[in-house]
């Protein structure tokens, strides 16, 4: 039988380096509180655990497509309509956020590294964020108030039950991400703003955009 | 093992009661509380079931005490039709979500996952409490449809539409009932997907140094697989809730179609689909069988390996087999809808992959027999208890060959054998799981050793008894008796009644063995042999730490992790079993990378 000499362990120094485990994550603010120090790295369970959360988003809204597609196809009460225009408006105004959302977690991260010095407040593209977020919400507000003072409440036709299900869906997720940004603004402002918090924060934001796209042009296509 | 001060626990060790019982953030505490949650499930459960076959054997048999369970669904104690299919409904709901699902998967998964991969805690420990706390309020809702309106639903647990959709002109439960039960379902969803994310990162991003993934034990397989099925399928059970509960309470059209007339009474609805309901429910409802199933195919591997004192035939592709039992789970759905008027090349294609998921099924199985084989079992009542999930897995199994098939199926449908597959393949299987995993974690859990005679005589009680219970059932089955008929009056039906009176007699002696458990579990608790550190001379971390273990399990010091998990009777070995931990050079180790 072929000796097999036993590796001494080999995956400790890789794994210290890159984060991918031996509670790398971690990263505890510095006991002075110096924004500046928030150590950079991004830790390992935050960055799965927001991509593990949007996988399981993700199969809710498979889940209410594929719902309407087979309603749709044993339909023969299918009412085409026609969306509010301002589902275009808040459109751009979800893309806008995360646009702004960029620029603030690239000034922030550059902030964290000691990069800027600006008087500035990291914390001023979160409040824009924030803002469209509310804006958005708003919109989508209106476009229920404007449908239901039609006449075209929830039960009116399978077509507006679906638009309302999936539109306070997705708000209700946006909700989630507009909490994420005011309790990002909050360790941003007490100085205890983890790089992996806004890394995750961003990811979901954008997500929300993607989705609410896909969701428009599914309703545009369907309704 | 490394120090562990530079990333201190994330949460200090609770001082409160509070804290520290109820609302925990510590992984342990809440994997107790799953199980304490499944044991009270299970109960309630089985005394369910014990009064639904005391109907079945002797129909018009007034069940003293039964009016104060419902005044109207049992007049004089005697059970009307309905509300033994409400019962029905409310055991197998029970049974599916708030134990099968919760004690082998949540419980020990919480209270061994972290431990096992070498982790003070899960990367999420507030998601982590408030799974259980939402779990557990949707159990509260689930039983509260005992006491509201006309009871609980009576459309069994898979709910069909329409009848699930149009209220209660459908029968007592179907108002009120339905809605408290979907509602329930979606926050159970919630629970699970809050557990599932954190099971999913714990697995990938937890593991302490040298702790590789093919270094993990079965049993973390066993979860981490089951989380990804979770994660999945019950992201898609809870818009089907949603939408069954808007067809309630909003008016909408999603499940039933026009022109339905129920009970002589024209329904609004317009247009819904039957079928969509079907589609959804069973999209999760078919790998929720492998939820149920999977973690005891770890915990029942990890438990033999260690009594068998060598690891099995191939650790790889034992890994392999049950993460292809995952993939193919989502592709077999359809065969629950053979007979519901999908079109025929549907059921042939799901025919296919029903058909291709005996395969891995019968490699875990060859591969367990075949490790078992010429090895010298230690026999306790936890191998006891992994043997039986073997026997029922394969016995409920082959009946799947049968099934599988479209045109047995039509002939065998929504009969007995039905039944009779599920409950062994399925329920009693990760049952025994279960009571397997907590015979040998129990001293590690709570400190105190269970009594082993007692777990014996709980064994053969509970493993002759489940066969006199289900062994029957594929006969009726086969008969043509129909499964949730409440009464056998058919000229057909009425010779088997006796053979229904035995099986609720089986069904009542083997439901009172399960409290020589329960008597075991609380008597060991409090007066149990105080346990050692590692009692079954296992090799994987949790063996590695105190019993109890700490608040952070492992001390001030992470293990680091050199071997693969079971590294016993090592040719040229020290001792006949190494620990993960144990940094001695191993010339023949049974290494996988």
């Amino acid at each position: 039988m072929a000796t097999i000499i036993q590796p001494p362990p080999q995956i400790e120094a890789e794994r210290l380096v890159s984060h991918s485990g031996n509670g790398g994550w971690r990263n505890l603010v510095p006991a002075d509180g110096d924004l500046r120090r928030v150590k950079n790295s991004s830790p390992p369970p935050a960055s799965t655990g927001i991509w593990v959360g949007l996988a399981a988003i993700t199969m809710t809204f498979a889940a209410f497509t594929s719902a309407l597609i087979v309603r749709q196809g044993s339909a023969q009460d299918w009412r085409h309509i026609t969306l509010p225009p301002v589902l275009y408006l808040n459109s751009l105004v979800i893309i806008a956020s995360s646009f702004t959302l960029e620029m603030a977690r690239r000034r922030i991260a550059a902030f964290m590294g000691g990069l800027r010095t600006s008087a500035e407040s990291p914390a001023r593209w979160l409040y824009v964020t924030l803002f469209l977020g509310l804006l958005f919400v708003a919109g989508q507000t209106f476009a229920w108030i404007q449908l239901k003072s039609q006449g075209f409440g929830l039960a009116s036709n399978v077509s507006y039950s679906f638009f309302y299900v999936l539109t306070v869906a997705h708000a209700l997720h946006v909700f989630g991400g507009l909490g994420g940004l005011v309790r990002a603004i909050g360790k941003l402002n007490h100085n205890v703003l983890r790089r992996s918090t806004l890394d995750a924060t961003s990811r979901y934001w954008h997500f929300m955009g993607i989705l609410w796209l896909y969701l428009l042009l599914l309703l545009w296509m369907k309704l | 093992m490394h120090d562990m001060s530079a990333h201190a626990v994330q949460h200090g060790a609770p001082t409160s009661f509070i804290r520290k019982y109820v609302f925990s953030l510590d992984h342990k505490v809440i994997g107790k509380q799953y199980y304490a949650l499944a044991l009270v499930a299970v109960v309630w459960g089985m005394v369910l079931s014990w009064l639904m076959r005391i109907h079945l054997g002797w129909t018009n048999l007034p069940i003293p005490g039964l009016h104060l369970l419902s005044s109207t669904g049992a007049p004089g104690n005697v059970m009307t039709p309905e509300y033994y299919l409400q019962l029905m409904t409310m055991h197998g709901t029970i049974m599916v979500f708030f134990v099968l699902t919760t004690a082998p998967f949540a419980a020990f998964g919480n209270f061994f996952l972290p431990i096992q991969v070498g982790a003070e805690d899960m990367p999420f420990p507030h998601f982590n409490m408030m799974s259980f706390w939402v779990t557990f309020v949707a159990f509260l809702v689930l039983v509260s449809s005992f006491f509201v309106g006309d009871g609980p639903t009576l459309g069994g647990w898979t709910q069909y539409a329409p009848l699930s959709a149009v209220g209660s002109v459908s029968g007592p439960g179907q108002g009120l009932g339905v809605v408290l039960w979907a509602a329930s379902i979606g926050i159970f969803c919630v629970g699970q997907l809050l557990g599932s994310l954190n099971f999913i990162t714990t697995t990938l991003d937890m593991r302490t140094r040298g702790m590789s993934l093919m270094r993990l034990p079965l049993t973390c397989w066993g979860w981490f697989i089951t989380s990804v099925m979770g994660l999945t399928a019950f992201a898609v059970l809870m818009p089907a809730c949603i939408l069954l509960i808007l067809d309630h309470v909003a008016g909408t059209s999603f499940f039933v179609p026009s022109n339905l007339v129920i009970n002589g009474q024209l329904l609004p609805h317009t247009g819904g689909s039957t079928l969509l309901w079907q589609h959804l429910f069973w999209f999760f409802g078919h790998p929720e069988v492998y939820i149920a199933i999977v973690p005891g195919m770890g915990i029942v591997s990890h438990v033999l390996i260690t009594n068998m004192r060598r690891r099995m035939l191939s650790h790889r592709v034992l890994i392999y087999s049950m993460g292809s039992l995952a993939v193919l789970s989502y592709m077999v759905y359809g065969h629950h809808m053979f007979v519901s008027g999908m079109n025929p090349y549907s059921s042939l294609a799901f025919s296919f992959p029903t058909l291709v998921i005996t395969i891995p099924s019968t490699i875990v199985v060859l591969i367990w027999l075949g490790s078992l084989y010429g090895s010298k079992l230690r026999i306790n009542s936890a191998s006891l208890f992994a043997l039986g999930f073997i026997s029922m897995f394969i016995s409920g199994g082959v009946s799947g060959f049968f099934l599988a098939q479209p045109s047995i199926d039509i002939m065998l449908h929504a009969t007995y054998f039905v039944v009779a597959h599920f409950h062994l393949v399925m329920a009693v299987a990760a049952i025994f799981g279960i009571f397997s995993a907590t015979y040998f974690w129990f001293g590690k859990m709570t400190g105190h050793m269970m009594n082993e005679t007692l777990g014996k005589l709980h064994f053969w009680l509970s493993f002759v008894g489940t066969y006199c219970i289900f062994m029957p059932f594929h006969y009726l089955g086969i008969a043509g008796n129909v499964r949730r008929y409440q009464a056998f009056t058919d000229d057909y039906l009425i010779p088997l009644i006796p053979l229904h009176r035995f099986i609720t007699v089986a069904a009542i002696l083997t439901g009172l063995a399960q409290f020589i458990f329960i008597y075991n579990l609380i008597y060991s608790r409090f007066k149990g042999a105080p346990a050692p550190d590692n009692p079954w001379e296992g090799t994987s971390l949790e063996w590695s730490t105190a019993t109890p273990p700490p608040h952070n399990n492992f001390g001030d010091k992470l293990p680091v992790v050199y071997h693969d998990p079971y590294q016993y009777n090592v040719e040229g070995a020290s001792t006949e079993y190494v620990m993960q931990t144990s940094p001695e050079q191993l010339k023949n180790a049974h290494e996988e990378n």
